[in-house]
């Protein structure tokens, strides 16, 4: 299966039962993949207009209380920024899929890291975040996808699921029998389904005309937000141990980059990997940890650097943090991060 | 002693905010007591939008969604893909709301025949900003962004919506109604109740135009925007049905 496919039968695995979507290479098989599949298992697929109209389908859906799905690429997800922010201010639970390209604008279709301010700063108006997951295998889609939709539900918030070209199309057998299945959807005492009888009418909205009222809603979130960052922190460590020097990276670059700590390693260079698996809540308590005994880090991106400011602000200073990244579509190469060990190495010696 | 009008289980207690010589009220009145008159009123989720009437929620007395300026048609039709078959989904939007910047989203849910009532409270003005020009603003209208009065050469014509939906086969049922005098107010409220009653039927797409009033942005009375409607908006926008399916069972 490919990546795009086996996000969508980890999210059907999940207790997703609708998707709307909008085609843009590189994620157009994760839409063709849930037309054909959630009309098998009851569900209802549904081409949109626009990524516009498919987030905010996905506000109808969350709103009578399913697990609900969309996904695009880089210049569609922007066009998803307004309804975010609209499924955050409501606590809205869904789960919303980036396949990253080159950008700005229309960029390219190659794989890139370039949204990574987006997705980690909110990327919409307000003060919010969405919690973010960035999976580096086709298997640990699986996982994540599942964690994105428990995470949804239980925090009541939109959740990113980031990949990029080349995950969304790379192909690796995966097993789903491995994870546990989510529990069904418990009932949303929330939801608008129609009061049946059940008490007073009930309201999704995201408007506050009241200055404190808005302040008092502002502060919930932020409390959800602070809850999150406590509990949902994920983080993958490779080989840190004994480790003088260590890479960040996520995603796809963090493959790459675990091929090259291997060779370094038989070099006899004491590198390892700090993979941020969440990439909100970042993990910086355990970036900030290691930093006190690392010489030197160095953070790896498909971007011109992004990620590097929130590792900077995780060191406080207390490592030097070089940068490499490459741009575009391109993507590094093992021999290109092998270099840069050997670079760290060298400054550091200085 | 008989009663001969009471308030409506439709509307909540809440005080409407509304300016005088409005006739959101009106039109909320009209669809809270066609759903208490559909015995509905446990069974409809509506969706609020963005202008005046951002605040329906408030006072509609059923579940309630608002959605984000233009896209209540799409969070309509995630409800209504969603929800059992017997509940009610309606949207509530102005013309600024659903013939500008929600062109793209009633167009389509019109063309996939979405099961849904909307109400298009048509008003040729932006009242909630402050009475700038709409997609509807008549020729020659002054709002604050067009102040010389609009101009075909430099804002294009009005656009008349309901004829426009009408030319999508999705689309079940439009109609075109005003609320000037007590006679169309009968009237607009019969269309509202057929619209439900269509979408009861599981018909498809159906919207109920409703020609209503901005007195604060029109700069004129109450008594004044009533005939301003009858002089200036229905010889541009005329009333009546533009499109009506036949029934399931009636096509030949
Ligand atoms: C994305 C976005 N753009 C602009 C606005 C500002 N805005 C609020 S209401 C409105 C126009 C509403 O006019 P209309 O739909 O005609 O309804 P009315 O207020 O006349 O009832 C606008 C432009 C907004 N809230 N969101």
């Amino acid at each position: 299966m490919k990546g795009n496919e086996v996000i969508g039968e980890a999210a059907v695995y999940a207790g997703c039962r609708y998707f709307f979507g909008y085609p843009i290479t590189p994620q157009s098989e994760l839409v063709a993949y849930m037309a054909k599949r959630l009309p098998e298992v009851g569900g209802c697929f549904l081409q949109a207009e626009s990524e516009i109209s498919a987030i905010n389908m996905v506000y109808g859906a969350a709103s009578a209380g399913v697990r609900v799905m969309t996904s695009s690429s880089s210049p569609g997800f922007s066009l998803k920024q307004e309804g975010i922010s609209y499924l955050a201010g409501a606590e809205l639970p869904a789960v919303i899929v980036n396949i990253a390209r080159g950008g700005p604008g229309l960029g390219n279709i190659q794989p890139s890291q370039a949204d990574y301010f987006q997705v980690t700063k909110g990327g919409g108006h307000g003060d919010y975040y969405t919690p973010v997951l960035a999976p580096s295998s086709l298997q640990e889609i699986v996982s994540l996808t599942r964690e994105a939709f428990r995470i949804a539900d239980e925090y009541r918030t939109p959740v990113i699921l980031l990949g990029d070209g080349m995950l969304g199309q790379m192909m690796e057998p995966v097993e789903f029998e491995d994870e546990k299945p989510l529990p069904k959807v418990r009932e949303k005492k929330w939801a608008t389904t129609g009061t049946k009888g059940d008490g007073p009418p009930k309201t999704i909205t995201s408007l506050d005309l009241n200055d404190t009222q808005l302040e008092i809603r502002n502060n919930t979130l932020q409390q959800k937000y602070a809850a999150i960052k406590e509990k949902e922190v994920r983080v993958d460590e490779y080989l840190l141990d004994d480790a003088a020097y260590a890479i960040v990276a996520y995603g796809t670059v963090a493959r790459i980059a675990r091929t090259a700590i291997d060779r370094a390693r038989k070099k006899g260079i004491a590198v390892g990997l700090i993979r941020p698996v969440s990439l909100w809540p970042f993990p910086a308590t355990i970036i900030s940890e290691y930093s006190s005994v690392l010489k030197a880090i160095l953070t790896v991106e498909m971007s011109a650097g992004q990620m590097i400011e929130d590792v900077r602000l995780a060191v406080e200073g207390k490592a030097p943090v070089f940068f490499y990244g490459r741009t575009g579509g391109v993507i590094p190469t093992v021999d290109e991060i092998l270099q840069q060990i050997d670079r760290l190495t060298e400054e550091v010696a200085i | 002693m008989k009663t001969v009008f009471k308030r409506t289980t439709g509307l909540t207690d809440a005080e409407t905010h509304y300016c005088p010589g409005c006739t959101h009220g009106i039109i909320h009145r009209l669809v809270a007591e066609v759903l208490e008159e559909l015995d509905a009123l446990e069974t409809t989720v509506g969706v609020a939008s963005v202008g005046c009437s951002v605040l329906a929620y408030h006072y509609f007395n059923c579940d309630m969604t608002q959605a984000a300026h233009g896209r209540a048609p799409a969070v309509a039709t995630g409800l209504r893909r969603v929800l059992p078959e017997d509940r009610l989904v309606f949207t509530y939007q102005g013309d600024g709301d659903l013939a500008s910047i929600g062109m793209a989203e009633i167009v389509h849910a019109a063309a996939r025949g979405e099961n849904i009532t909307v109400i298009f409270v048509n008003n040729a003005i932006y009242g909630m900003t402050g009475g700038q020009m709409a997609p509807t603003t008549l020729l020659g209208q002054k709002t604050a962004t067009t102040p010389e009065g609009r101009s075909s050469q430099l804002q294009g014509l009005p656009i008349r919506v309901s004829e426009m939906l009408a030319t999508l086969d999705g689309a079940a049922y439009i109609e075109r109604v005003s609320t000037h005098d007590p006679v169309h107010v009968l009237k607009a409220k019969k269309a509202i109740k057929k619209s439900f009653e269509i979408q009861r039927n599981r018909q498809g797409f159906s919207m109920i135009e409703v020609l209503s009033s901005c007195s604060t942005n029109w700069g004129l009375t109450p008594e004044e925007s009533l005939k301003w409607i009858k002089s200036q908006m229905i010889p541009y926008y005329p009333l009546g049905i533009f499109k009506q399916q036949p029934c399931i069972g009636e096509e030949s």
